[in-house]
């Protein structure tokens, strides 16, 4: 696929996305590797050294929490679970965006206007109101994060690809392919889909922070990951709470959280500028 | 106008009636009772408990029910606070919210405008450069890592502000809540003013006022401001669900005795009725502020004044 091929050519020559990507690459890595390689356990408490600060002396380098427990190990353990909460939901919202964006735009006319009535009238509902409230009527498991922030993030996803799916049924080489005689199926894999990948690459981009804010939120309160399983909210939280005598609970995780967000922000800005997608507003 | 403002209002009732639905149904779908407890009730009891709030009675019934309480203003009766009503916690709460809220968005409003103005006027200047890396860092930040952080410096480490609601009733206990509530609002404003400001800048009509020999000021302030407002007002709408969003954490952070306070406590309490009195009552802000701010575009914006 030459399109690819250009799109990653241009995308390599971008600082933001090097220096984002690599950032966010090594994160990854060192959340993964880092709890497998280093002595301690998110779970192994410790009484008799609460609330130690950072030190190289028995390698607790982020230092220990209010149980004693290595709070290096469980900050990658919380970069672990808000990743996964964050890929998973955003490829829930990216299904149901997609499908529901192609059908209205393919179909279009009537069919159109009533489903993008449909997504305007969601977009005027506090949706976080209502993940809180699925959360609090059911009860609070990894699977139910999932499809709640899924749930709420695929409206924009579904409203850009409407747009492109609409422009492309018109343009001159699908109106080309469907005289030339190509099937319906035949338009949609060889002309339509490959054609709405960029934009739909920019938008996962930047609905994966908006799932880890959703996340990060819920944990923060109480509703999201539960104890003794963590995410950066879970420990912003329990952060909050010992700030006055332990900041570095606070201050640790919340830098970390902040930096996975504003490099998948800096990436997706960077990424829109490379596939020159415009706000389809 | 105002035959257009009642068509939306008409307009807006299927809407608010879908929440209620979904709401209503995402409550009763729930596992467990709201009085189910650690210790195990007599059977008798807990059908009279039921009974007394009515919880014995066919779902299609509950719901007719709610909705006529619901037009007359009552949302029940909450099931932890027992003496109180929904109505009477969220009327209790709310202006004390709404508050902090409005005071948020007018800081927002002005700080990010001002700060969008100055960014178009110096394009790709170094100052240009600065603010539009902070408003990017505070969009990325959210309001539950800024709030902490900002007591942490500014109440705990150098002991400006009060870090806390109570104990003291000066104003300065607002600075904080209000800041954190704003930054975020603040950098989006910023953006979208600097980008349609940019866009206005460069069209015909500034280019003849300057011509006229206007200074910069004069030109911003009678030209460009208007036109370049309406992106910022389109965004009026999530930005008041944002920080509606926002002021739940908030209040929890600051111990404001809010609303976004009472719904924490609900939702962790397992008082459905008062979570789905507030979901309901905050659908119903959400879609009358949009209607408000639709409204707005038409004052600002005489050709759709037109249709």
């Amino acid at each position: 696929m030459s399109a690819l091929g250009r799109f990653w050519r241009r995308a390599r020559r971008s600082r933001s996305i090097l220096y984002c990507g690599g950032m966010l690459t090594g994160l990854v890595v060192v959340a993964l590797l880092g709890p497998v390689l280093s002595p301690h356990n998110y779970l192994q408490t410790d009484f008799d050294n609460i609330l130690r600060a950072p030190s190289l002396v028995g390698g607790h380098v982020f230092g220990r929490d209010d149980l004693g427990r290595d709070l290096f190990v469980r900050s990658m353990l919380g970069i672990q679970v808000t990743m996964l909460v964050a890929i998973v939901a955003s490829t829930v919202s990216l299904i149901i965006g997609v499908v529901y964006g192609a059908i209205a735009g393919l179909a279009g006319g009537r069919v159109d206007a009533v489903m993008m009535r449909f997504v305007d009238t969601l977009y005027a509902l506090p949706f976080i109101f209502f993940v809180i409230l699925l959360m609090v009527a059911f009860e609070r498991n990894f699977i139910l994060i999932f499809v709640a922030i899924g749930a709420v993030n695929w409206l924009d996803m579904a409203r850009i690809v409407r747009g492109q799916t609409l422009s492309l049924r018109e343009r001159e080489f699908v109106q080309a392919a469907a005289l030339g005689g190509v099937s319906f199926a035949g338009i949609i894999l060889r002309h339509i889909a490959p054609n709405l990948i960029g934009v739909v690459t920019v938008y996962l981009t930047l609905t994966i922070p908006q799932a880890i804010l959703v996340e990060s939120f819920l944990s923060f309160l109480g509703l999201g990951i539960q104890e003794p399983q963590t995410s950066l909210g879970t420990l912003v939280d329990a952060g909050v709470n010992h700030m006055e005598n332990a900041a570095w609970m606070l201050l640790i995780p919340a830098a970390l959280l902040a930096l996975i967000l504003l490099c998948f922000n800096f990436l997706g800005d960077a990424l829109r500028d490379v596939f020159d997608v415009r706000q389809a507003r | 106008m105002l035959r257009y403002a009642l068509l939306r209002l008409l307009g807006a009732i299927p809407t608010l009636l879908l929440v209620i639905v979904l709401a209503f149904l995402m409550v009763h779908a729930a596992p467990g009772g709201p009085f189910d407890d650690e210790r195990a009730l007599p059977a008798e009891i807990e059908a009279n408990i039921a009974a007394a709030y009515q919880l014995d009675q066919p779902l299609p019934q509950q719901f007719l029910r709610y909705i006529s309480g619901l037009v007359r203003g009552d949302l029940g009766p909450s099931y932890r606070y027992r003496d109180l009503t929904v109505s009477d916690l969220i009327g209790g709460a709310f202006p004390l919210s709404l508050k902090l809220g409005a005071m948020a968005m007018l800081l927002a409003t002005v700080i990010g405008v001002g700060a969008g103005t100055l960014a178009a006027l110096r394009q790709n200047s170094l100052l240009d450069r600065a603010l539009m890396a902070m408003a990017m860092t505070g969009i990325s930040i959210p309001v539950f890592v800024i709030a902490p952080v900002l007591v942490l410096l500014l109440a705990v480490h150098l002991q400006w502000l009060p870090a806390g609601w109570s104990g003291t009733s000066a104003g300065g206990r607002f600075v904080l809540p209000v800041v954190s509530l704003a930054l975020p609002q603040i950098a989006y404003i910023a953006r979208l003013t600097r980008a349609s400001m940019i866009d206005v800048l460069a069209s015909d009509f500034i280019r003849t006022a300057r011509a006229q020999g206007l200074g910069t000021f004069t030109i911003v302030r009678l030209h460009a401001l208007k036109p370049a407002m309406l992106p910022v007002l389109s965004y009026m709408g999530p930005a008041i669900a944002a920080i509606l969003t926002g002021s739940v954490v908030v209040e929890e952070i600051f111990g404001i005795p809010g609303l976004g306070q009472h719904f924490v406590r609900g939702a962790l309490n397992r008082d459905y009725t008062l979570v789905l009195g507030i979901v309901v009552f905050y659908a119903a802000l959400v879609i009358l502020l949009n209607l408000v701010v639709d409204l707005l575009y038409g004052v600002i914006d005489p050709r759709i004044r037109q249709r």
